[in-house]
């Protein structure tokens, strides 16, 4: 190693551990991962000195394992933070408002510690107006804010970062919830402003002043990333896009609009100029009829996103068709098996499929012949999102064996416990057959009528899972003790309506400390397990959900009572002190 | 039920090898496929301060909704799909239904009709588009799925179909002119056009 160019001086090369931090800091920067980062931090005392001092790029998966003093303190030199608050199951209405996951704390330690801080990105946290102005006063290199799943903020809030972050790259916006409080926020971007590289403001409810929009877009010379809202109907679409044909990435805006052939005409020209367009999205009401206007841009395309997108029947089919070099594709279910099998045959390259439902009360359109003759067909899908309404364990078996390289899998059989159509049987075989052939799998959603076998199963061959999603299935302890004892990469696993109890949790108490979080949702715990749990495993934190409005202390009840919902992770932080009234740590 | 048992046997057994032969009991070891219990959980007795997750709707059901099976149970967080997306599509859903049913047309897209909705006690309010919904019972769904699990019924394990007047919680508006007004009293359009403000009362106060 250190051995190299000791003749120059007759010295002797310095010993490898003794070679200054400057060179480790820059052997580092290759390692791809902050896993790798993290085991080289481990190896020594002075590799642990020149890692943490070099790390640039902090991520903190769950925002309660560390106090943000704790990330600044040993990562003094961080320039993009990224971190996420609520179990994933708050995606899904399952977490009730108010439950945490403040970004506040973090910002302000930020500005405090991280004064170069470049680039902050929030998932699934609550963040405030106060925080986004604490952002652009506090960070005079600001360049990226990205904000998924959030909410607790405001246009004001927008106004703030437009005004005051002078060298904004990328404000993206991603499924938030933003109040709208009328403030012309888009205004407040400076004149001399020109540096925006991406603008997403799709999921914002209210109006643009779409004047201002445009001479945003003209000035800003490098933006590759545009994705609007609902606000900005068709018309302007087109002449947005005739002011910016260097896009990479379009979101379009409301789609909808009754037939003129002139408007077709002014979209058809205004896609054609753009050459570099490379992802589509928006909200797609579409008039089947405008589709055609996008046929010069099929061709590039890598990204499609029509999961908004209501139109259905031959001209949506027509329309993917022509997108040879697809690599993602999110649908709606409306697309229906028959169109399904022409992504097969048309788009060789796929390499990530997600079928949303349309009526979420009803059954679902899809059936498993889509999926089967998508895996079929494109050798490189590797993730696919599924929902249906029916499937059999031979389709899975003949998916499993048709991709192996699955490294994301995730069905949803829409009625829960729905056996295998055809033969009535659970679906053990087949989800089986996937984890037994998919030796690359990270991510894993299951559903149907499933018995312990599939666990047995997921427990012994799914040694590179990393996620689980476990809904309305399983017969017994056993199923979760097979979980919590195999599964050897698992680091988060949710759970709801299961016949799981209190055994398994216990007996794998120490593997939940190897895991980043558990969630279990109406199974069969018992409140005297979660005592023994917190008790035992004193870096774990235990929190039980109670309804709001129902304010019990939970000392006074006793070790039989239920619990309907539980949410451990591990932390080097204890206990947290901002739980609302319905979440008790044990 | 296959899940109670195992639940209360496993419960007494101290040793690891007696939960194993029970259990081991109670799994048959057939080909695999083969159906070993129920396949329904059993509905568990009231849980600290739970909501029951299944929810039947009665018979009274809203039509719109009973595509194939007839009492179809409604189940909170299901399909696993982002309140986001749910609400954007909860109007497309129900009229596509509808229109299957009686021939109607579908509703047309006109512009969103967001009102503030707050709930006493929480800490932010939300927002909800009336244009979304085709009618009260469509509402009160998504207001439910926007502040799940605040809406526990007095009794834990029944929920009431229509309102939630015999709940904890009581629908109010504010409509064009200032008043307060109860959620239900005037026919949906007349609602939609005079609601300003929705605000989910505490039971007590609603009285």
């Amino acid at each position: 190693m250190g051995r190299g160019g000791s003749r120059a001086t007759g010295a002797a090369a310095p010993p490898w551990h003794a070679l200054p931090d400057e060179v480790w800091e820059h052997a580092f920067s290759f390692l791809p991962t902050a896993a790798d980062r993290g085991a080289a931090a481990g190896a020594c005392s002075s590799w642990l000195r020149a890692e943490r001092r070099s790390r640039h790029h902090l991520a903190v998966a769950n925002c309660y394992a560390a106090a943000p003093r704790d990330a600044i303190e040993r990562f003094p030199a961080v320039r993009a933070a990224e971190v996420k608050g609520k179990p994933h199951f708050a995606d899904f209405g399952l977490v009730p408002p108010a439950w945490g996951g403040a970004a506040a704390p973090w910002i302000a330690a930020a500005a405090d510690g991280w004064p170069l801080l470049e680039e902050l990105s929030f998932k699934r946290m609550v963040v405030t107006d106060e925080c986004l102005e604490m952002i652009a006063a506090s960070f005079r290199n600001f360049q990226v804010l990205r904000l998924v799943s959030c909410d607790g903020f405001s246009t004001a809030g927008l106004a703030a970062i437009a005004a005051g972050c002078r060298q904004l790259r990328e404000l993206d916006l991603q499924e938030n919830e933003i109040e709208d409080c009328s403030i012309h926020w888009l205004s407040l971007f400076p004149e001399s402003f020109t540096s925006l590289v991406t603008l997403n403001f799709s999921c914002l409810d209210g109006e643009v002043n779409i004047t201002v929009l445009e001479r945003l877009v003209t000035r800003c010379r490098n933006l590759k990333t545009l994705k609007l809202n609902n606000a900005i109907p068709l018309d302007k679409l087109a002449s947005l896009l005739q002011k910016a044909p260097q896009l990479v990435e379009l979101g379009t805006g409301k789609f909808s609009a009754d037939y003129h052939p002139d408007l077709f005409a002014k979209l058809e020209v205004a896609f054609g100029g753009c050459k570099s367009l490379r992802k589509l999205s928006g909200a797609w009401d579409a008039v089947p009829d405008y589709l055609p206007a996008f046929y010069c841009v099929c061709d590039g395309l890598t990204s499609l996103n029509l999961s908004y997108a209501t139109v259905r029947g031959p001209e949506l089919i027509k329309f993917i068709s022509r997108c040879k070099n697809l690599q993602q594709l999110w649908v709606m279910d409306l697309i229906e098996d028959l169109g399904l099998a022409v992504v097969a045959s048309s788009c060789s390259k796929l390499q990530e499929l997600r079928v949303f439902p349309s009526d979420h009360f009803g059954l679902g359109v899809l059936t498993e012949r889509g999926l089967v003759d998508v895996s079929a067909s494109c050798p490189m899908l590797e993730s696919v999102l599924y929902f249906c309404r029916r499937m059999t364990n031979e389709a899975l078996i003949t998916i499993a064996k048709n991709r192996p390289n699955f490294t994301c899998f995730r069905l949803c059989i829409l009625e829960p416990h729905t056996p295998d159509y055809i033969t009535q049987h659970p679906l053990d075989a087949g989800f089986s057959a996937i984890v037994e052939s998919c030796k690359g799998l990270r991510r894993l959603s299951i559903s149907g009528l499933l018995t312990d076998l599939v666990f047995r199963s997921i427990g012994a061959h799914a040694d590179r899972l990393e996620m689980l999603s476990i809904a309305f299935a399983g017969n017994s302890d056993l199923g979760l003790n097979y979980i919590l004892s195999g599964c050897k990469s698992l680091k988060k696993l949710e759970i709801r309506d299961c016949p799981f109890g209190d055994k398994p949790l216990l007996a794998n108490a120490a593997k939940l400390e190897t895991m980043r979080s558990l969630w279990m949702s109406s199974c069969l715990l018992t409140l005297g397990a979660c005592r023994q749990l917190a008790r035992k495993m004193p870096h774990l934190s235990v929190e039980i959900m109670n309804d709001p409005g129902w304010s019990c202390p939970l000392d006074s009840l006793p070790d039989e009572s239920p619990v309907e919902k539980l949410y451990v992770y591990r932390t080097i932080a204890g206990p947290r002190s901002d739980t609302p009234s319905y979440v008790q740590i044990v | 039920m296959a899940s109670l048992r195992s639940t209360s046997c496993l419960a007494s057994a101290s040793a690891e090898t007696d939960a194993e032969n029970l259990c081991a009991t109670e799994l048959r070891l057939g080909p695999p496929g083969v159906v070993v219990g129920e396949d329904a959980p059993a509905k568990k007795p009231s849980s600290v301060g739970a909501k029951r997750a299944l929810e039947s709707t009665g018979p009274s059901a809203d039509d719109e909704h009973d595509t194939a099976a007839p009492a179809k149970a409604q189940v909170v967080g299901w399909p696993p799909v982002r309140a986001y997306r749910r609400n954007t599509f909860h109007q497309s859903s129900a009229s596509s239904a509808a229109a299957k049913k009686s021939g109607d047309e579908q509703q047309q897209q006109q512009g969103g009709l967001y009102v503030k909705v707050s709930m006493d006690g929480a800490p932010y309010l939300r927002k909800v588009d009336l244009r979304m919904y085709k009618g009260y019972r469509e509402l009160r769904e998504a207001l439910d799925l926007l502040f799940t699990k605040c809406f526990s019924a007095s009794a834990p394990g029944t929920h009431s179909s229509e309102g939630c007047s015999d709940g904890q919680f009581a629908f109010a508006y504010e409509d064009k002119d200032g008043d307060l007004m109860l959620v239900g009293d005037v026919p949906w359009e007349m609602f939609t056009s005079s609601c300003k403000k929705l605000r989910i009362m505490k039971g007590s106060e609603a009285r």
